[in-house]
């Protein structure tokens, strides 16, 4: 039998000194949808479990008077799904949540794990960072925060440093006339990852995009955030010119594998037809229309 | 190393028992509480098989270490009857033949219940969507889907 230490700490600042105390040899429980299935078959052999689900501002979900939101690094799809609020105001964000793995997985699986998974193609990811999320992190030199799209290293590596726990995100307050979309490209109907993932957020006003975020999944070594396709939506009414340029930036900003999901020629082309239509899918939510 | 004392409800009954800290739900479920009702299929969250709720939630229980449940409320198949009495699902599973080795049907019908819950009137691609993460490699899922609806139905008329 391994020695395992298993720790469920009620506060922040006890998960942090366990965390950091452990020195690399600990890894962090939210769902357990990733850690559980390493565990069992070899890859994760940590010495101590810290489980963070007993923590209020990690297993919480708030709306500020502002309108930002506060999502805890581990909670589930299926709460985020039964807010009354949060899919209302960030439909892209949530329906990529909810894309991933089954029912079963939805009640435990949460967006803070899909992040510090790592996955190139991680489904909440591209939506989170077409959403403008800003993330809270804590460690023994205290708490920072930093743009979810300067958190993945590369595929299975995060920029958190040593002895740092992901805490949550902050969506920002959303103005008048936005939308967002998260669309993403399998073989099958549902529960597989994605060959390439596409999240568009946009605001407009009269009919014009006046602003815009692109975040494209699976088609680099980490989900990465293109600015030239949001530029080239922005002061425009998602005419086909605009449309694209924008989705040649999103072919141009892929630097995808081959693999058994997809070659690098069909994952490049992929990533222009879904920024097309997320983005229509944004505008027609952004417009009151779906 | 120490064992762990866990102390959990499990279908209303208040329950305690001894892990180890990396132990998964589903063998203390099954070898230490003998409710071997709930089954492994993969042991990796991809095949429903052992499904349970915890705190009324659907999940895998091969997913959940068995220290979290302390303080929390478990719900496994065993608990589905009430004595003698089938729940309606279980009836009409029955009835229908919605099982073939039956394997996957404690999973199938804890997600089922599950659903119903939440949603009375689920559409049939409601109930394909709910329960895609239960797998079944024999009777195929016409049989269980048309279970499903079928108990639905006869549970609002009844209601």
């Amino acid at each position: 039998m391994t020695d395992i230490r298993y720790l469920a700490p009620p506060t922040l600042d006890e998960a942090v000194r366990a965390f950091a105390a452990a020195q690399g040899a600990a890894r962090i429980l939210a769902g357990g949808t990733d850690l559980l299935v390493q565990m069992r078959n070899g890859m994760a052999k940590p010495g101590t479990i810290i489980d963070i689900k007993k923590i209020p501002e990690l297993s919480s979900v708030t709306e500020a008077a502002d309108g930002s939101f506060w999502v805890g690094a581990a909670v589930s799809g299926a709460v985020l799904a039964e807010h009354p609020r949060f899919g209302t105001v960030w439909p892209g964000v949530l329906e990529a949540i909810n894309l991933i793995g089954s029912t079963q997985v939805q009640g435990r699986a949460s967006p803070g794990g899909n992040l510090c998974h790592g996955s190139p193609a991680a489904d909440s990811v591209p939506a989170m960072v077409a959403a403008g999320a800003v993330l809270t992190i804590a460690g023994p030199n205290g708490r920072r925060t930093l743009p979810v799209e300067a958190f993945p290293a590369g595929p299975g590596r995060t920029n958190l440093a040593a002895g740092e726990i992901l805490v949550g995100f902050t969506l920002p307050p959303r103005p008048a006339g936005s939308g967002d979309a998260y669309l993403r490209m399998i073989p099958r109907t549902e529960m597989d990852i994605a060959v390439v993932g596409v999240g568009v957020s946009l605001t407009m006003a009269g009919g014009v995009v006046t602003a815009a975020r692109v975040g494209l999944g699976a088609a680099a070594p980490t989900v990465l955030l293109v600015a030239d396709a949001a530029r080239a939506l922005v002061g425009s009414r998602l005419d086909d010119a605009a449309l694209d340029a924008a989705a040649a930036a999103c072919s141009a900003a892929c630097k995808p594998i081959d693999d058994k999901r997809g070659t690098i020629v069909y994952r490049t082309k992929v990533a222009a037809v879904l920024l097309k239509r997320a983005a229509n899918i944004a505008a027609d939510r952004a417009q009151g229309k779906a | 190393m120490a064992k762990l004392h866990v102390t959990t409800t499990i279908n209303g009954e208040p329950t305690e028992f001894l892990c180890d800290p990396s132990e998964s739900l589903l063998d203390v479920l099954r070898d230490t509480l003998g409710l071997t009702g709930s089954k492994e299929g993969c042991g990796t969250g991809d095949c429903g098989a052992c499904s349970i709720t915890l705190d009324g939630r659907l999940t895998c229980s091969c997913l959940v270490l068995a220290p979290e449940v302390e303080g929390h409320e478990i719900g496994t198949i065993e608990g589905m009857a009430k004595g003698d009495e089938l729940h309606p699902l279980q009836q009409k599973f029955l009835e229908m033949a919605a099982l073939q080795c039956g394997i996957c049907t404690p999973g199938m019908l804890i997600a089922a219940r599950s659903l119903l819950e939440r949603n009375p009137d689920p559409s049939e691609t409601e109930v394909r969507f709910w329960l895609a993460g239960n797998l079944c490699r024999c009777t195929g899922y016409d049989k269980i889907v048309r279970a499903v609806l079928e108990t639905a139905a006869e549970m609002r008329s009844a209601a």
